[in-house]
């Protein structure tokens, strides 16, 4: 970064003027450092994140990193595991599926191996889906065969007496 | 007579079985007979009210069983298999009661006790509409032989011990449930489980005798209303002896059993929205039917779930042959609903139909759509384990991520229509009303949005941001809600103040009790509103575990915790290992606190009891976890939760709106209304003029 930030200051000088130059090397660092400092937390936040998508296998039916059971034979060995395989460099979805493999699917506190596990994640948002449909049919249904009769009534109600009709029709 | 009170126990549940069989046989006989206009050999009308009598007699048979069981308990007959694996000499005589619910029979009878006292005063109240309660009365016969049948046949809780000797001690109460919310959290959910049987009763015997008019609702509005109640007592009882007992910092695991309560009073909730659109326009009479049906299946359905050992759960009692006879009056339940609405199916014609898309009913369809989708995926959730493992050979976790990432926006569409629904007119809204309605709401979702952002609540920043932009959606809605139902209020105040000259609260307190029912209502969103605030604080939940001795501290958040000294107790029932904590709180003592971690030693179990100092703002949660088994020195986990407290005061407000909503509305006569000096003319109501004039223009098809 300190042989970089002068090439770029180079590059930048016989363009801006002091000023500007001067707020595009603190843009310049601002970015970097945000970068870096996000570079940073991923490990702890990885952790966390992973740590939350196990569950632990000893049979308490908690989330891995929410086990509180003293002498529980199983979370501390694989709470250490789990960061044994977040210092490998492995991705998200490879320890997962370390973790899978080893402990069979119901150590993942959620259906996440893709083909059928899909399904349980489609299938709540489908059924959302179709009954938005089905209710903006019905609502449509409904107010086509209910047009003879407001036409037939009258012109649109004035506010006043809607508000009245409010006020007797509604609990 | 060696075991004079299980035999006796034993004698009445099957007198309360041959009475329940009576009653249903003597109750379908008369009622066919009435039906069909073929006499008996003696008059239907004389047999029925005997099948009343026999329900009633019921409930007295299973009510000594009951007594039995718990007198057994106290007397500490350890020669009852039942008593002996839930009791012991030293258990304190209020968790000797409560071991009546703490078992597989025990929990059985009381759900045929609590079923019975529902018939007792249904029963007893028949005058209300002896026709529609002869059908209601038979109905719930049935249920009650089913569970009459369990208990005799399949669950008997006065089984005698194995060569009738009875040991000198038992076996203890689960450590879990010695705690003072276990004695009211399984009745209230049971009272809500049961209760749903009656509502359940009516719509079906309605729909059996094609009851004209909407007659059933008003007669079991409150019942069902008292029953919602119950079930929200207790499911939130369990949420806060989860969270002050389990020590895992949470109120909500999603287990199975959780999940069974969730789904009958989100069907519940769909009902009880839905059928005021029946009340008032006569519209969704299948549709009502069928929530009220699936909401007492439901209630049925949690308990197979559970004891059939189609999914695991914690909660779970003793695996055991009696999901079998669930399934079997579950198959029964839903036949006999299927059959007899294709068979009655053109009584449930619709009165009106919808006149504006932008109206109350159609909010009232979205409602029930989102509370119904809401339901579906905890069912879904509960029950796809099964499901992939039929499919693929294994089975999978349904862990809380799972809910969190479905279900949580289902639940804020939710949140989202509460505050819409009340804001739109019945029949039609027009363009100037919503504007006049929504524009406060809008505001105050835009300004609570900025706020947050502008304090640091960027999900985007976040580790989490799901749960974070949740959180901020969270807060935003529940600003324009309570905005929406604050401003509903004023303006209801603002016309009884004109009307009466009394201040804004008197006429807020006039204009609630002229119309209980709307302005409880109005209340129970509040609740609701501040329940969601406070699940919305578990995004910003933080925890730390370590090993503590003497002297040493943990800093979490601005809050420190200084390990002041450990100590040990014992008393007959359990030995007590405890911490004593000084708590800091930007450098000056607040509080002490005492977690404690307690062997009991005639189960020989093990159990926490959590340290909690709350306040509206946060929880400090210190759980004692144990000792680390290598160094044998403590083990403390200590959570920081915002907004928990939240949770139980929006509980307390539904509660209140619930209790408001049940009161009667004060009569226009009896409202102190100061009449102008010169009384104006009586005016025809606008919404009948309205409507004869409709009617009028249309012709007669429409009268």
């Amino acid at each position: 970064m300190q042989r970089g930030l002068p090439m770029l200051s180079r590059m930048f000088a016989f363009r801006l003027p002091t000023a500007l130059r001067r707020s595009a090397h603190l843009l310049l660092l601002l970015v970097v450092g945000f970068t870096m400092l996000g570079a940073g937390t991923p490990s702890a936040s990885r952790f966390n994140d992973l740590g939350h998508k196990l569950m632990c296998p000893c049979g308490c039916g908690e989330i891995l990193l929410e086990c509180n059971h003293v002498g529980c034979p199983d979370s501390n060995r694989m709470i250490g595991e789990l960061q044994q395989q977040l210092s490998t460099g492995l991705g998200d979805t490879g320890v997962l599926n370390f973790f899978s493999a080893k402990y069979g699917p119901t150590v993942l506190a959620a259906p996440i191996r893709g083909g059928f596990d899909l399904v349980a994640w489609i299938v709540p948002f489908a059924v959302l889906l179709l009954g938005v449909l089905a209710v903006v049919l019905v609502l449509r249904m409904w107010k086509r065969r209910q047009q003879p009769l407001a036409t037939a009534a009258s012109a649109p109600l004035p506010d006043t007496l809607q508000e009245q009709i409010r006020r007797e029709t509604e609990y | 007579m060696p075991h004079p009170m299980p035999s006796l126990g034993s004698f009445s549940l099957m007198l309360a079985l041959a009475l329940s069989a009576y009653a249903l046989l003597a109750g379908t006989l008369s009622l066919w007979s009435t039906a069909k206009g073929r006499p008996l050999a003696v008059s239907s009308a004389q047999l029925g009210e005997t099948s009343r009598r026999a329900g009633i007699a019921t409930f007295w048979c299973v009510s000594v069983a009951a007594f039995a069981l718990v007198w057994a308990a106290f007397s500490n007959d350890y020669s009852v298999d039942y008593v002996l694996h839930h009791t012991n000499r030293d258990l304190i005589p209020v968790y000797k009661f409560s071991a009546l619910w703490s078992g597989q029979e025990g929990s059985l009878l009381l759900w045929a006790w609590l079923l019975a006292t529902y018939g007792f005063v249904m029963r007893l109240r028949h005058k209300v509409d002896v026709a529609l309660t002869a059908y209601a009365s038979t109905i719930l016969a049935a249920i009650q032989l089913f569970f009459l049948l369990l208990l005799v046949f399949a669950a008997p809780p006065f089984a005698i011990v194995p060569g009738g000797i009875a040991p000198k001690d038992g076996f203890g109460l689960n450590p879990l449930l010695q705690y003072p919310e276990m004695v009211i959290h399984p009745p209230m959910l049971y009272l809500g489980y049961v209760g749903f049987s009656i509502p359940f009763a009516f719509a079906l015997g309605a729909l059996m005798m094609r009851y004209p008019g909407e007659k059933w609702i008003h007669i079991t509005r409150r019942w069902t209303m008292v029953t919602w109640l119950f079930l929200t007592c207790g499911i939130c009882l369990g949420m806060h002896w989860a969270y002050a007992v389990l020590g895992w910092g949470g109120y909500w695991g999603w287990d199975p059993v959780e999940n069974a309560s969730l789904m009958p009073w989100l069907a519940a909730t769909a009902f009880l929205h839905s059928v005021m659109m029946q009340e008032k326009r006569g519209m969704m009479k299948g549709w009502n039917v069928w929530l009220i049906f699936i909401t007492f299946m439901l209630s049925i359905l949690g308990t197979l779930l559970t004891r059939a050992g189609l999914v695991s759960s914690v909660h779970a009692f003793a695996q055991s042959s009696i999901g079998d006879w669930f399934v079997g009056f579950l198959l029964l339940v839903a036949v006999v609903c299927l059959f007899t609405f294709f068979l009655q199916r053109d009584h449930l014609v619709a009165d009106n139909k919808l006149e504006s898309l932008v109206s109350r009913e159609s909010s009232f369809l979205f409602n029930n759509l989102i509370l119904l989708a809401a339901c579906f995926t905890v069912l879904w959730g509960t029950l796809f384990p099964v499901l992939s493992e039929y499919v693929q050979g294994s089975k999978v976790t349904m862990g809380a991520p799972f809910y969190n990432k479905v279900a949580v926006p289902i639940g804020l569409g939710l949140l989202f229509l509460t505050g819409v629904g009340p804001l739109l007119a019945w029949r039609a809204t027009s363009l100037r009303s919503i504007r006049r309605n929504f524009v406060l709401p809008c505001l105050s979702i835009l300004v609570m949005a900025g706020s947050l952002i502008a304090t640091g609540l960027r999900p985007w920043e976040e580790d989490d941001p799901t749960s974070s932009l949740y959180s901020l959606v969270c807060f935003s809605l529940s600003a324009g809600v309570i905005t929406a139902i604050v401003t509903e209020f004023l303006r209801g105040a603002a016309v009884v103040r004109t009307q009466t000259g009394k201040n804004l609260l008197a006429s807020t307190l006039l204009l609630t009790r002229r119309n209980t029912r709307r302005y409880g209502g109005y209340i129970i969103h509040f609740g609701i509103v501040v329940m969601f605030i406070g699940l919305a604080g578990a995004a910003f939940n933080q925890s730390k575990e370590m090993e503590m001795h003497f002297g040493d501290s943990v800093q979490i958040g601005s809050w420190k915790l200084v390990c002041n000294s450990y100590s040990q107790d014992t008393n007959a029932n359990y030995d007590t290992d405890y911490a004593l904590m000084d708590v800091f709180h930007n450098g000056k003592k607040i509080t002490q606190l005492a977690p404690e971690r307690r062997f009991y030693t005639a189960s020989q179990q093990t159990s926490t009891v959590v340290a909690i100092h709350s306040t509206l703002s946060r929880d400090l949660y210190v759980v004692f976890e144990g000792r680390n088994p290598q160094t044998d020195r403590p083990i403390l986990k200590v959570f920081l939760n915002p907004l928990v407290n939240w949770i139980w005061i929006g509980v307390l407000i539904v509660i209140l709106g619930t209790a408001i909503a049940l009161v009667p509305s004060l009569t226009p006569s009896r409202a102190p209304v100061a009449l102008p000096a010169k009384a104006p003319p009586a005016e025809t109501p606008a919404f009948t003029a309205v409507t004869a004039q409709a009617k009028n223009a249309a012709g007669p098809s429409h009268a």
